[in-house]
C-alpha cells in the first residue's frame, strides 16, 4: 500500500497543482507534496515493511537503497523552485504538475519489479521531462527538446525492445514469459543464453541513453544547459538513478542466468569509455552548465565501473548514487543563481562572479571539489571505496585508466569554475544584476552539500543496512 | 526440313507482329487523351516509306554508321527467335541459350551506341553514354530476373526455364521486369519517345542522324525489342506453357496486348523522370527482381 | 493462418521500401500509416482462434492510433510548414534503398540460425521485425526533415511493436495496453514539438539546429 501511496501522493498532487486557478501560489505545491513523499520515504526507510514477491510495485531493499536519497533531493529542489518561479513571468502551469508527474514516475520506476512497468515508468519520466527541458521557451531549448525527444525516444524503443527480447527468452527457455524479476531470477540459468545476451545489449544501450553513457550521451550536455537548474538536477539526480536501478536489476537477472561475466566485462568498458569521453570533452567545454553535463556523464560511467565489480562493488555504487545525486544537486542550483545573475552561462561571457555572487560562487567552488572527490565530502568515500574494490577484484588496469580520467576531470572543472568566480566582471553582469542572494537561492545548495558532506563523513547505519540488504537483494550469492 | 519451315514461320511472326505493338501504344495514348491519333498500322507505313528513301552519310561516318544498325537489328532477331513461344515451344534450344539471348541484347546495345558516335557529333555521344550508363542498372535487373527463373527450374536453357514461382514471387517479378521492360525499351518514365528536346533526349539522340533503311531497320528492332521483352515478361510470370498450344497462343498474344496496353497507360498517365531519379526508379526495379530471387533461394520460409 | 501472417508481413516489409526509396513526405507519411494498419489487423490474425474483446480493442486502437491519428497529426504538421519533399538527405535514396534491401534480405536469411520457438520459426515474423526496425533507423539517421525522422521513429515502433506480438499470449494484456498508450502520446509530444519548431525556425530542417554543439 505504502508503494502506491508514493506514487499516488506525486500524481494527485500534479492533478490539483494543473487545476489550482493562482499562478503565484501554485509553487507552493511542489513543497507540500515533496515533503509528505520524503516523510514517507523515510519513515520506510526506517521500517522496512515486507514484500510480497509477486508484487509488481513494491518499497523492496532496492527502493529502499536508493529512493529517499531522490526524495530528498526533490524536496530541496522544490523548496529552490518557489523563489525561482516567483522570479519567472512565464506561467507554471505545465512546470509545477509536471514536476510533481515527474516525481511520481520516478517512484513508480524505483518501485517497479516489473519490466514492463519500469519501461512505462521510465518512459513516461521522459515524457514528463520535455516541458521541464523545454520551459525557457528559447530556439535553443526548442533545439535541447528536439535532440533529448529523439535520441531518448530512441534510447527507450530500444529498452523496450530488450525487455521484450527478456521475455522471449523467458518463454523459449520453457518459462511462461513472465517478466516481473522475481519470476526471472527464479528461472534463472534456464533462460535461453542468446536471447538474454541479445537483450541485455539492447536494454544496456536504451536504460544507458537514459542514464547518458557515452556515446549515447549527446542529448546530455544540450538538455542540461539549457534547462533551468532545478530540472538539471532532478535529471541528473533522479532519472538517471532510475536508468541506473534499471540496469542493476537487469545485470541482477542476466548474472542469475549464468552470463554475469559477460554482463561485467560491458558494464566496465562503457564505463570506462564514458568516463573517458567525459573527461576529455570537460577538457573542451566554454559552458559551466554543459560542463555538469559531462560531469554528470563521467559520474554515470563512475557507477558503471563499480557495478561491473560484483556485490562490493554494487554496494560501492549504491553510495556514490547518493553522494553523486546530492552534490550534483548543489552544483546545479548553485551554478543556476549563477546564470540567472549572469545572463548566461558560457565561460566567454561570464566573469568574476565572486564580487557579483559571493555566497553561489563559494558553494559552486565547494561544490566542485566535492564532486572531484576532494576529501572530506561523500563522492571522496565512495570513489575511494570503488577503488579499492576494483583493486581487491584485480582490475587494476582499469582503475589506473579510471583515475587518470579523475584527474582530468579534475582539471577541467576547475579550470571552467574559476574561470567563472575568478577575474574582474564583465560591465554587462554588473549592470544587470537585480538577483538578491536570498536565503532561498543560498539554502538548498547549502542544505544538500551539507547532507554531501554528512553523508561522507557519518554515514548512518540504516542506510548502510539498506545498502546492504539491497545488494543481498541483487546478487543473493556473495 | 520440318525445323527449317518452323523457324521461317517464327521469323515471319515476329517481323511482321512486331511493329503492331508501338501502333497500339500510340493508340491508347491518344484514346486517353481524347484524341484521334495515328492508325494502328502507322509504324508498317513508316517502315516502308523508309526503306525507299536515300541515307544520309556525314562525311565523318565509317562504314559502321551504316553496319552498325544492321547488326543491331539482326542481334535483336535472333534474341527474339530464341525465345520460346508458351505451348510452342522454341525452335532453337540448347543449354545456356538464355546467356545468348542477354549478350545479343547486349550486343545490339553496343552496336545502337556505336552508330551514334560514328556521326562524330558531341550531342550524339551524350545519348550513348546517358543510354549505356542506364542500361547498366537496367541490365542487374534483367539478369537477378534470368537468375529467378533459372533458380526456380534448376535449368538454364530458355525453353524449359519459364516456370513461373508461386503467388507473391510472381508478382513481385511481374512489376520488376515491366519496370526494366519500360527502362529497355526508353518508354517513359526513362526516356519520352516523342520528345526531340536536348535536354530529356536518350535513344532518340542516338539515331538522329540516321535516315532511310538504316533508320527503318532501327525502328523496326525497338518493336522486335519490346515485344521480345512483353513475351519474356509474359512467360516468367503466368504459367503458359501447361495449356493446349492453340490457347496457350492465344493467352500469350493477349497478355502481350495487355502490357502493350499497360505501356501505353503508364506513358499517358506518368510524366518523365528527373535524370538523376532514374537510378533510383532502377534500383527499385532490381529490387523487384532481386526478392523473389531470394524467395526462390529459401525455399518455402 | 501463417500464410496471412507472413503475407502481411511480407506487405509491410515491401512499405519499408516505398518509405526509403520517397522523396515526397506524403507518400512516406501514408506508407507509414498503411503500415501501422497491417501491423495492427495482426493480434486478430495471430489469435484468430481466441478472439475475445480485449483483443478486439487493441486492435482497434493500434489501427486508429498508427493509421489514422497519427498520420493525420503528421499531415498536418506537414501542410503547417508547408514542404512536401525531403530533398537533401544525409543517406541518399539508393544507398538508404539498397541498405534496407540489404538488411531486409538479411534478416530473412537469418532466420534459421535464430533460436526461435517452433511456431514463429516457419514466419515472417522475427525477420519482419528485424527489417522494421533497421528501416526506421537508416530513416532516422539518414534524413534531415524533422518529420521524416518521426516517421523513421514510427517503423521503429512498428518494429518493435512486432517483435512484442511475440509475447502475446504470454504477457498480461494491462502492459500492452500501456505500451501502447506511451507510444501514441510519445509520438503526439513529438508532433507538438515538431510544430513549435516549425514555429520557431520557420522550417523543419534540423540541420538547421546546430546552435548547440562544442
Amino acid at each position: 500500500m505504502n508503494a502506491y501511496l508514493l506514487i499516488i501522493l506525486p500524481l494527485t498532487g500534479a492533478v490539483l497543482a494543473a487545476l489550482w486557478p493562482h499562478k503565484d501560489t501554485r509553487p507552493l505545491f511542489l513543497p507540500a507534496v515533496g515533503l509528505t513523499h520524503t516523510l514517507l520515504c523515510l519513515l520506510l526507510l526506517v521500517r522496512p515493511v515486507a514484500v510480497d514477491p509477486s508484487a509488481w510495485l513494491a518499497f523492496d531493499p532496492l527502493a529502499r537503497a536508493i529512493l529517499p536519497g531522490v526524495s530528498l533531493l526533490f524536496l530541496v529542489c522544490a523548496c529552490y523552485a518557489v523563489g525561482y518561479l516567483r522570479h519567472k513571468e512565464q506561467d507554471n502551469r505545465v512546470f509545477v504538475p509536471a514536476l510533481l508527474l515527474v516525481l511520481g514516475l520516478l517512484s513508480a520506476g524505483h518501485q517497479a519489479r516489473h519490466l514492463g512497468i519500469l519501461w512505462i515508468a521510465t518512459e513516461a519520466v521522459t515524457l514528463a521531462c520535455v516541458p521541464l527541458i523545454h520551459f525557457n521557451g528559447t530556439p535553443r531549448s526548442f533545439e535541447a527538446t528536439w535532440k533529448y525527444l529523439l535520441v531518448g525516444g530512441t534510447g527507450i524503443a530500444l529498452s523496450l525492445l530488450g525487455s521484450i527480447c527478456l521475455g522471449y527468452a523467458s518463454l523459449h527457455g520453457g518459462g511462461s514469459g513472465d517478466i516481473t524479476f522475481t519470476a526471472l531470477l527464479a528461472q534463472g540459468a534456464s533462460l535461453s543464453r542468446a536471447w538474454v545476451l541479445t537483450a541485455w545489449v539492447l536494454l544496456l544501450v536504451g536504460y544507458g541513453t537514459k542514464m547518458g553513457l557515452a556515446p549515447m550521451h549527446t542529448w546530455k550536455p544540450d538538455a542540461y544547459g539549457e534547462s533551468p537548474g532545478i530540472v538539471g538536477a532532478l535529471l541528473a539526480g533522479g532519472v538517471t538513478s532510475v536508468a541506473f536501478m534499471a540496469l542493476l536489476r537487469i545485470k541482477s537477472v542476466v548474472e542469475a542466468a549464468g552470463q554475469g561475466v559477460v554482463a561485467s566485462r560491458t558494464l566496465l568498458a562503457i564505463g570506462l569509455f564514458s568516463t573517458l569521453v567525459a573527461a576529455l570533452f570537460l577538457l573542451r567545454t566554454r559552458d559551466f552548465k554543459r560542463m555538469l553535463a559531462y560531469s554528470s556523464i563521467e559520474h554515470m560511467g563512475i557507477l558503471c565501473i563499480a557495478t561491473s565489480l560484483g556485490g562490493p562493488g554494487a554496494w560501492a555504487a549504491l553510495f556514490h548514487v547518493w553522494s553523486n545525486g546530492l552534490t550534483k544537486g548543489a552544483l546545479f542550483l548553485s551554478a543556476g543563481n549563477l546564470q540567472r545573475a549572469a545572463g548566461s552561462s558560457s565561460i566567454d561571457e561570464v566573469r568574476g562572479m565572486s564580487t557579483i555572487m559571493p555566497r553561489s560562487a563559494l558553494l559552486l567552488v565547494t561544490g566542485m571539489f566535492a564532486i572531484t572527490a576532494c576529501p572530506p565530502f561523500a563522492p571522496f568515500f565512495s570513489e575511494l571505496l570503488i577503488i579499492r574494490t576494483g583493486f581487491a577484484a584485480g582490475q587494476g588496469w582499469a582503475i589506473g585508466l579510471f583515475l587518470a580520467c579523475l584527474l582530468l576531470a579534475f582539471f577541467g572543472l576547475s579550470r571552467i569554475v574559476f574561470a567563472v568566480v575568478d577575474g574582474r566582471p564583465k560591465l554587462k553582469a554588473t549592470k544587470r544584476t537585480r538577483l538578491r542572494e536570498s536565503a532561498g537561492l543560498i539554502l538548498p545548495p547549502l542544505i544538500l552539500l551539507c547532507a554531501s558532506l554528512w553523508i561522507g563523513l557519518f554515514t548512518p547505519d540504516i542506510l548502510k543496512d539498506a545498502w546492504s540488504a539491497a545488494v543481498l537483494q541483487l546478487f543473493p550469492q556473495p | 526440313m520440318f525445323i527449317y519451315i518452323d523457324i521461317l514461320l517464327r521469323l515471319a511472326l515476329w517481323l511482321l507482329l512486331a511493329p503492331l505493338l508501338p501502333g497500339v501504344i500510340n493508340k491508347v495514348k491518344a484514346w486517353v487523351g481524347g484524341r484521334q491519333g495515328p492508325p494502328v498500322l502507322q509504324l508498317y507505313y513508316d517502315l516502308a516509306r523508309l526503306w525507299r528513301k536515300g541515307v544520309v552519310v556525314s562525311t565523318l561516318a565509317s562504314p559502321g554508321f551504316i553496319i552498325a544498325p544492321a547488326i543491331a537489328w539482326t542481334a535483336v532477331v535472333a534474341a527474339a527467335l530464341l525465345l520460346p513461344l508458351a505451348g510452342a515451344g522454341a525452335a532453337l534450344s540448347f543449354d545456356g541459350d538464355v546467356l545468348l539471348l542477354v549478350y545479343l541484347l547486349a550486343l545490339a546495345r553496343f552496336c545502337t551506341a556505336w552508330g551514334a558516335m560514328e556521326t562524330g557529333s558531341a550531342f550524339e555521344g551524350m545519348g550513348a553514354a546517358r543510354e549505356v550508363s542506364f542500361a547498366v542498372l537496367a541490365e542487374i535487373g534483367i539478369i537477378t530476373a534470368v537468375l529467378t527463373l533459372v533458380v526456380q527450374s534448376g535449368s538454364i536453357a530458355l525453353s524449359s526455364m519459364f516456370e513461373p514461382l508461386p503467388g507473391p514471387g510472381a508478382a513481385l517479378l511481374a512489376v520488376g521486369l515491366f519496370i526494366i521492360l519500360l527502362a529497355e525499351n526508353c518508354r517513359v518514365p526513362f526516356d519520352d519517345p516523342n520528345t526531340h528536346l536536348e535536354l530529356t533526349m536518350i535513344h532518340e539522340v542516338m539515331v538522329l542522324d540516321h535516315s532511310g533503311p538504316p533508320l527503318a531497320m532501327i525502328l523496326h528492332g525497338a518493336a522486335v525489342k519490346l515485344m521480345l521483352f512483353s513475351v519474356f515478361l509474359a512467360q516468367a510470370v503466368l504459367p503458359l506453357s501447361e495449356l493446349p498450344l492453340l490457347i496457350s497462343l492465344a493467352a500469350l498474344a493477349g497478355s502481350v496486348l495487355l502490357i502493350t496496353v499497360a505501356v501505353g497507360l503508364v506513358e499517358s498517365l506518368t510524366a518523365r523522370l528527373a535524370f538523376k531519379r532514374v537510378p533510383l526508379l532502377l534500383t527499385i526495379g532490381f529490387l523487384f527482381c532481386l526478392f523473389p530471387l531470394i524467395l526462390t533461394w529459401m525455399g518455402d520460409l | 493462418m501463417n500464410d496471412t501472417l507472413s503475407l502481411l508481413i511480407g506487405l509491410a516489409m515491401g512499405l519499408n521500401l516505398l518509405a526509403l526509396g520517397t522523396s515526397r513526405l506524403p507518400v512516406l507519411i501514408r506508407a507509414v500509416a498503411a503500415q501501422g494498419v497491417l501491423l495492427g489487423l495482426l493480434p486478430l490474425v495471430l489469435e484468430a482462434h481466441a478472439l475475445d474483446w480485449r483483443l478486439i480493442l487493441i486492435t482497434l486502437a493500434t489501427v486508429a492510433g498508427k493509421g489514422l491519428l497519427i498520420p493525420y497529426m503528421l499531415i498536418r504538421a506537414m501542410r503547417a510548414a508547408g514542404i512536401a519533399r525531403e530533398l537533401e538527405p544525409f543517406i541518399g535514396y539508393i544507398p538508404s534503398l539498397l541498405l534496407g534491401a540489404g538488411g531486409t534480405i538479411a534478416a530473412v536469411a537469418l532466420i534459421r540460425y535464430l533460436p526461435l520457438l517452433p511456431e514463429h520459426a516457419g514466419t515472417l515474423h522475427v525477420p519482419g521485425a528485424m527489417a522494421l526496425i533497421l528501416t526506421g533507423f537508416i530513416l532516422l539517421i539518414g534524413r534531415t526533415k524533422a518529420i521524416s525522422q518521426v516517421c523513421g521513429y514510427l517503423i521503429l515502433e512498428n518494429g518493435i511493436y512486432l517483435a512484442g506480438l511475440l509475447l502475446i499470449r504470454s504477457t498480461p494484456i494491462l502492459v500492452e495496453f500501456g505500451i501502447l498508450l506511451d507510444v501514441t502520446v510519445g509520438i503526439f509530444v513529438i508532433g507538438i514539438i515538431v510544430d513549435r519548431i516549425q514555429r520557431a525556425f520557420d522550417s523543419l530542417d534540423t540541420r538547421k539546429l546546430t546552435a548547440l554543439h562544442e
